[in-house]
C-alpha cells in the first residue's frame, strides 16, 4: 500500500505520454489530410488513366457522291516508359519486328517526352499484326495498343486536292491546345483547310487501374467521360472521273489542268502534274515516302494549279479585248493591219490576210492587233497621264481576279502578278514609261503572272458573260446526317456583259473557222470556245496554254490547261482541254485521233 | 463462485464497448481493403474478411472462457504459462513455417498460429507475478536484472525468428518497471541514449558533439555556483561524446554494407521509393488523399487497387484514413487514447498488486503497438511490422490481444473480492 502510494503519481507521466502521442498523430493527420494536397494528386496519378478516344475523321465524297477518302482502323503501340520493367527485349523486338537499336532509340524518344505519360512507340500497326501483338502484350508491362484511324483512298487520285494528315508538330501543339503529342492533323490540301470540320472532337475515358496497371473499370461510373464525336463528311466539287482522266492525260508531262463549272464556281477537276498516289502518304510508310517525294526534282508535292505562276501569253488577248471594248477604244468592227507602222514593235507570226477584225484577230491570235488595242487603252486621251490610264487598265484587269488571291477554301494559293505602277516608276523612273515601254503586257508577257486557277476563272467569267462565283472545292458539309450546302459569293467584273459576245464569237472561231488555232480538235456535237497561248520561256521550250469553255450557250465547263515546255498552245494544251470537255459533257465518247497521241507523249523523259 | 453465476457483474463495460468498436472497425476496414467485385459478401470465407469474422467469433468465445475462469488461475499459473510459451517459441524455430521472411508460424490446417503473439500476455503474467512478489525492490540491481531476464528471453527468441518488430514490443515493459519503482533517471538515460544513438547515425558525430558541448556550456553557466554540478555536467558530456563517437565508429567499421543500408532505410536516410520507402509513400498517399471526410466506404482507390502493401494487416490504418478521412482517423486514435487511459485508471484502482502490474503491462503492450503502428503509417517512424491491436487482420494477434485484455477485465471485475 505504501509502495503504491509512493509511485501513484507516475500514472500522470504515463497518461501524459499517451495524450501527447495522440496529439502528435492528430497534428500529423491534420497536415497530410487537410493542408497538403500533394497526396491527393499522387493518388489520382496512381489510379487514373486518361485514355483519349479518337474520333473518325470525316469522309470525302465527290460531286457524284462517289467515295474519295474513308477511314480504316489502325493501331498505334503506346508506351509508358516508367511502367516498362523487366521485359524480354529480344522477344519484344521480334514481336514488333524491329531491331534492338531501334528499340533503344524509340524508348529514348518516349522517355524524352515523358516517363509517366504514354506516347506512340510504333505507329500504325496493321490489322493482322495487331491481333498477334495484342495476344502477347500482357508480357510487356507499360505497353498498350491505342486504336486510331488511317486515311484510305479508293482510287489513287487527287492527292494535291485532298492533302494528307500527319502527327502534329511542336509549333502546332503550341498554337492550339486542342492538340496533344501523337495527334494527327491535316498537313495540306482539304485535310488542312477543313481540319476543324473533319477532325471531329476527341473524347476522353478515365479508367482506374490497380497497382499492376490492370484496368479496374470506369472512374466515377464514367461521369467525367466524354464521347468522341466523329468528324463531318465533305462533299466536294470534284468529279472523280474527270479528275482521273485529267491525271491520265497529264501523265509524263509537267503542268496543270483546272476545270470549273462556270454557273457555280465549283472546281470540277484540278490536276497538277506530276502528281502522287495519296496512299503513299499514310501509315508507317508516310515519312519514308514523304522524304522521297519532297526531294524529287520534278516536285510532285508542289501543287502547280494553285502555286505555279506563268505569264498568260496569248490567252491574255481576251482580257485585252474586253478591257478595250469596255473603255470604248475598240469596237467589234475595229480593224488593224498586220504590217506598217502600227505593227512595228510586235510582228505577226502567222500568215493571214490583213487587216483583221476583232473576232478574226482572236481566232488567229494576231499579235499586232492586240498591241494596238493595248496602245489605245493606255494612250487614251480621257486620262491625263499614262500612269492614270494604266491604273484604270490595271483595275479592270484585276476585276477578273488577276494579281490577287481568291481567299477560297484551299490552304495555299498564289496571287499572280499585275504590276503596280510604282513598279514601273521604280524600274523606268517616274513618268518616264509609255505604252510602248510596257508593250509586252499586251500579249500576256512581261511582268504579268497568273496561276492556272486564275486562268480557268477568267475562262469561267467569259463563259458567264461577265461574272464568276469564287472557285471552290467544297459544295456541302455533312453534319450529323444532314447535308449543309455552302454558299459562295458571286462577283462581277467591271466589263459589261454585252462586250463578251464578240470575244466569245472569236473564241468559237478558234475551233470552227478555217484559220482557228484549235481547228483540228473541233467536235461536231459540242460547240466549244477556246484560246491558245504559247508562253515564251527564257529557261527552255515554250509553255503550251489553252483556255476553253463549252457549250457556247449555257456553258457547263470552263477549263485552263498548261503544259510546261511543250511548245505551241495548239499542240498539247488544246487537245488536252478538248478531251477533258468531251469527257465531262459526253462521258462516253468516240476516242478522237489525238487521244492516243497525248497519252503516249512523254515530255519529262522523252526517249 | 458468485462470479461464475453472473459473469456480467462488475465487468467494466467501457473497456468491452471500446473493444467491440475496434474489432468492428477492423473488420469493416479489412473488408474495404480486400474488397473486390467477385467476392462481394462480407461473409465469404475464402476472403480475409470472412476469415476475420471467424477469428472475431472465436475471440468472443475465448473472452467468455476467460471471464468464466477463476481469477486465481492466472496468478497461480503465471509462470507455467510463461514457460510453456517459451517452449512454443523454441519449437516454432525448429518446426515452424516461414511466412514473409519470419519463421514464426505453426501451420494448422489452412490457418497458421503465431506463438510470438501469445508470448506477450504470457510474459505480462510472468512479469506481474514476479514484480508483485514480496521481496521485490526495483531500486535493487538484482531485481531489475531478474525482471529484465523475464523480458529478454522471449524477446531474443522472437528476434531469432526474424520478427524484429514483435521482439521490440518487450522494451515497452520499461513503463511497467517505471510505475513499479524503477528510478526515473533510468528512463531518462535510456531515452537520451536512444536519441543520441539515432542522432549519431543521422548526422555527423562532430555536429552532435558540438551540440552537446553547447548545451553543457549553457547548463554549466546556469549552475556556476555549484562546482559539483559543473563537474558532473562535464563528466556527462565526456561520456555521451564518447558514446556518440563509438556508435558512429561501430556503424561505419563493424557493420557490413547491407546491414548499414538496412539501418539507413530504418532511419529514413534511404528514400528509394521503389524499395523500402515505397510502403510509407503509398501509405501517406492513401491517408493524405482521404481529406476531411474521406472517399467513402469501398471508394478508397489506393487501398482497393492494392497500392498499399499489407493493407489489411500492418497498414490497416490507411484504409481508415483514406475512406473515412480525418474524422475517421481521429475517431480511431481517440478510441485508443480512451482505451489506454481507461486501463490506467482501472489499474490504479486495483487492490491486488498483481492485477495492477498486469494492467500496466496491458497498457504498455497496447501503447507500443498503437504508437509504432500509426507512426509508421504516418511516415513518422521506420517501417516495423507490427499489427494495430484489434483492427489488423490476423487470427493469432486478435486472439492474443483479446486474451491479454480480457484477463485484465476479469481481474478487474474481481478486484473487490481481494482483501
Amino acid at each position: 500500500m505504501i509502495r503504491k502510494k509512493a509511485y501513484e503519481n507516475r500514472k500522470v507521466v504515463m497518461i501524459g505520454i499517451i495524450i501527447l502521442t495522440g496529439m502528435v498523430f492528430t497534428i500529423r493527420l491534420f497536415y497530410i489530410q487537410l493542408i497538403n494536397d500533394k497526396y491527393l494528386l499522387s493518388a489520382a496519378n496512381n489510379v487514373l488513366r486518361y485514355m483519349t478516344q479518337y474520333p473518325a475523321r470525316g469522309m470525302v465524297f465527290d460531286r457524284n457522291r462517289k467515295l474519295m477518302v474513308y477511314n480504316e482502323t489502325a493501331y498505334d503501340l503506346m508506351v509508358t516508359p516508367r511502367l516498362v520493367h523487366k521485359i524480354d527485349t529480344l522477344e519484344f523486338c521480334h514481336l514488333i519486328g524491329i531491331t534492338r537499336d531501334e528499340f533503344k532509340k524509340k524508348m529514348i524518344r518516349a522517355r524524352n517526352y515523358s516517363s509517366y505519360r504514354a506516347s506512340v512507340f510504333e505507329e500504325q500497326i496493321s490489322k493482322e499484326n495487331y491481333g498477334y501483338i495484342e495476344e502477347k502484350l500482357f508480357k510487356f508491362p507499360g505497353f498498350y495498343v491505342q486504336q486510331r484511324t488511317l486515311r484510305k483512298y479508293p482510287s489513287p487520285i487527287a492527292g494535291h486536292i485532298l492533302g494528307y494528315i500527319g502527327e502534329v508538330s511542336p509549333p502546332e501543339i503550341e498554337a492550339n491546345p486542342y492538340y496533344k503529342q501523337g495527334d494527327y492533323i491535316g498537313k495540306s490540301g482539304l485535310e488542312k483547310s477543313y481540319e476543324e470540320v473533319i477532325r471531329g472532337k476527341k473524347g476522353l475515358k478515365i479508367k482506374m487501374v490497380d497497382v499492376f496497371n490492370r484496368e479496374k473499370g470506369n472512374y466515377m461510373e464514367g461521369k467525367y467521360d466524354t464521347v468522341a464525336i466523329p468528324g463531318n463528311d465533305l462533299y466536294i466539287t470534284i468529279d472523280a472521273e474527270l479528275q482521273a482522266y485529267g491525271e491520265l492525260l497529264m501523265q509524263n508531262k509537267r503542268g496543270s489542268i483546272v476545270a470549273i463549272e462556270p454557273s457555280t464556281g465549283e472546281i470540277l477537276a484540278m490536276i497538277s502534274s506530276p502528281t502522287y498516289d495519296p496512299n503513299l502518304l499514310i501509315g508507317r510508310v508516310r515519312s519514308k515516302n514523304y522524304n522521297m517525294l519532297s526531294t524529287d526534282t520534278l516536285k510532285p508535292l508542289f501543287n502547280r494549279a494553285l502555286l505555279a505562276q506563268y505569264p498568260p501569253g496569248s490567252t491574255f488577248k481576251l482580257v485585252d479585248a474586253l478591257v478595250g471594248l469596255q473603255e470604248e477604244v475598240l469596237t467589234p468592227e475595229t480593224r488593224y493591219s498586220c504590217g506598217g507602222v502600227g505593227a512595228t514593235p510586235i510582228k505577226c507570226s502567222h500568215n493571214h490576210y490583213s487587216p483583221l477584225s476583232l473576232v478574226e484577230a482572236i481566232e488567229q491570235s494576231c499579235n499586232p492587233y492586240f498591241w494596238n488595242v493595248f496602245r489605245t487603252i493606255i494612250d487614251n486621251r480621257k486620262y491625263r497621264s499614262t500612269t492614270e490610264s494604266y491604273i484604270n487598265w490595271r483595275e479592270l484587269v484585276m476585276s477578273f481576279n488577276l494579281g490577287k488571291t481568291f481567299n477560297t477554301d484551299m490552304p495555299v494559293e498564289k496571287s499572280g502578278n499585275v504590276p503596280d505602277p510604282a513598279y514601273y516608276d521604280k524600274y523606268f523612273g517616274k513618268n518616264s514609261w509609255r505604252s510602248m515601254t510596257i508593250r509586252s503586257l499586251s500579249i500576256g508577257q512581261g511582268e504579268l503572272l497568273v496561276t492556272p486557277l486564275q486562268l480557268a476563272n477568267v475562262t469561267a467569267i467569259i463563259a458567264n458573260r461577265g461574272f464568276y462565283y469564287v472557285p471552290h472545292l467544297v459544295r456541302a458539309i455533312g453534319i450529323e446526317g444532314r447535308i449543309e450546302v455552302k454558299n459562295w459569293e458571286r462577283k462581277n467584273t467591271r466589263v459589261s456583259s454585252k462586250f463578251f459576245y464578240p470575244v466569245i464569237d472569236g473564241m468559237s472561231r478558234v475551233f470552227d473557222a478555217g484559220h482557228g488555232t484549235a481547228r483540228y480538235y473541233r467536235n461536231d456535237s459540242i460547240q466549244m470556245c477556246g484560246k491558245t497561248g504559247t508562253v515564251q520561256n527564257p529557261h527552255g521550250k515554250d509553255h503550251s496554254i489553252f483556255l476553253a469553255f463549252a457549250p457556247k450557250d449555257n456553258p457547263k465547263i470552263a477549263i485552263s490547261v498548261i503544259v510546261e515546255n511543250a511548245g505551241f498552245g495548239s499542240t498539247y494544251a488544246a487537245p488536252i482541254a478538248t478531251l477533258m470537255i468531251n469527257k465531262y459533257i459526253l462521258r462516253e465518247f468516240e476516242k478522237p485521233w489525238f487521244e492516243e497521241k497525248i497519252l503516249n507523249t512523254n515530255l519529262i523523259s522523252p526517249n | 463462485m458468485k462470479s461464475r453465476t453472473n459473469i456480467g457483474k462488475n465487468i467494466d463495460w467501457w473497456l468491452v464497448t471500446i473493444y467491440l468498436a475496434m474489432v468492428l472497425i477492423g473488420w469493416i476496414s479489412i473488408y474495404a481493403a480486400v474488397y473486390d467485385e467477385d467476392h462481394k459478401s462480407i461473409l465469404d470465407l475464402s476472403q480475409n474478411y470472412g476469415k476475420q469474422l471467424v477469428w472475431i467469433i472465436t475471440s468472443f468465445v475465448l473472452a467468455m472462457m476467460i471471464l468464466l475462469t477463476d481469477t486465481k488461475f492466472f496468478s497461480a499459473f503465471a509462470f507455467p504459462i510463461y514457460i510453456l510459451m517459451l517452449f512454443m517459441l523454441v519449437a516454432v524455430l525448429i518446426f515452424g513455417k516461414e511466412i514473409g521472411g519470419s519463421r514464426s508460424w505453426f501451420p494448422i490446417g489452412q490457418f497458421s498460429l503465431q506463438p510470438s503473439e501469445f508470448a506477450k500476455f504470457a510474459t505480462n503474467l510472468a512479469v506481474a507475478k514476479y514484480l508483485s512478489s514480496l521481496n521485490m525492490d526495483l531500486k535493487k540491481l538484482k531485481s531489475v536484472l531478474r525482471s529484465a531476464l523475464i523480458l529478454v528471453i522471449p524477446s531474443l527468441l522472437i528476434f531469432l525468428q526474424n520478427d524484429t518488430g514483435s521482439a521490440l514490443v518487450y522494451s515497452s515493459f520499461i513503463f511497467v518497471l517505471y510505475r513499479e519503482g524503477l528510478p526515473g533517471e533510468v528512463l531518462i538515460i535510456i531515452f537520451v541514449s536512444i536519441v543520441l544513438f539515432i542522432l549519431a547515425l543521422l548526422v555527423k558525430p562532430v555536429w552532435v558533439i558540438a551540440g552537446l558541448v553547447l548545451l553543457t556550456v549553457v547548463l554549466v553557466y546556469l549552475s556556476r555556483r555549484n562546482i559539483r554540478n559543473m563537474a558532473i555536467l562535464v563528466l556527462i558530456l565526456i561520456i555521451s561524446s564518447a558514446y556518440v563517437e563509438g556508435v558512429s565508429y561501430g556503424f561505419r567499421h563493424l557493420l557490413e554494407p547491407h546491414q548499414q543500408s538496412r539501418i539507413n532505410v530504418l532511419l529514413g536516410k534511404d528514400t528509394n521509393l521503389q524499395g523500402a520507402g515505397y510502403n510509407v509513400h503509398q501509405s501517406l498517399i492513401a491517408i493524405g488523399s482521404g481529406g476531411f471526410t474521406g472517399k467513402g466506404f469501398l471508394n478508397g482507390t489506393q487501398t482497393k487497387f492494392n497500392f498499399v502493401p499489407a493493407q489489411s494487416t500492418d497498414f490497416i490504418f490507411c484504409t481508415v484514413g483514406e475512406e473515412w478521412g480525418f474524422i475517421g482517423s481521429i475517431a480511431v486514435i481517440s478510441l485508443f487514447v480512451a482505451l489506454l487511459i481507461r486501463l490506467i485508471i482501472l489499474s490504479e484502482r486495483q487492490r491486488s498488486q498483481f492485477s495492477r502490474i498486469y494492467g500496466y503491462g496491458v497498457v504498455s503492450i497496447l501503447f507500443f503497438h498503437f504508437m509504432v503502428n500509426i507512426a509508421m503509417t504516418l511516415g513518422l517512424f521506420p517501417v516495423i511490422g507490427i499489427p494495430l491491436p484489434f483492427l489488423s487482420y490476423g487470427g493469432s494477434s486478435l486472439w492474443a490481444f483479446t486474451i491479454l485484455l480480457f484477463i485484465f477485465i476479469k481481474l478487474d471485475s474481481y478486484r473487490l473480492n481481494v482483501l
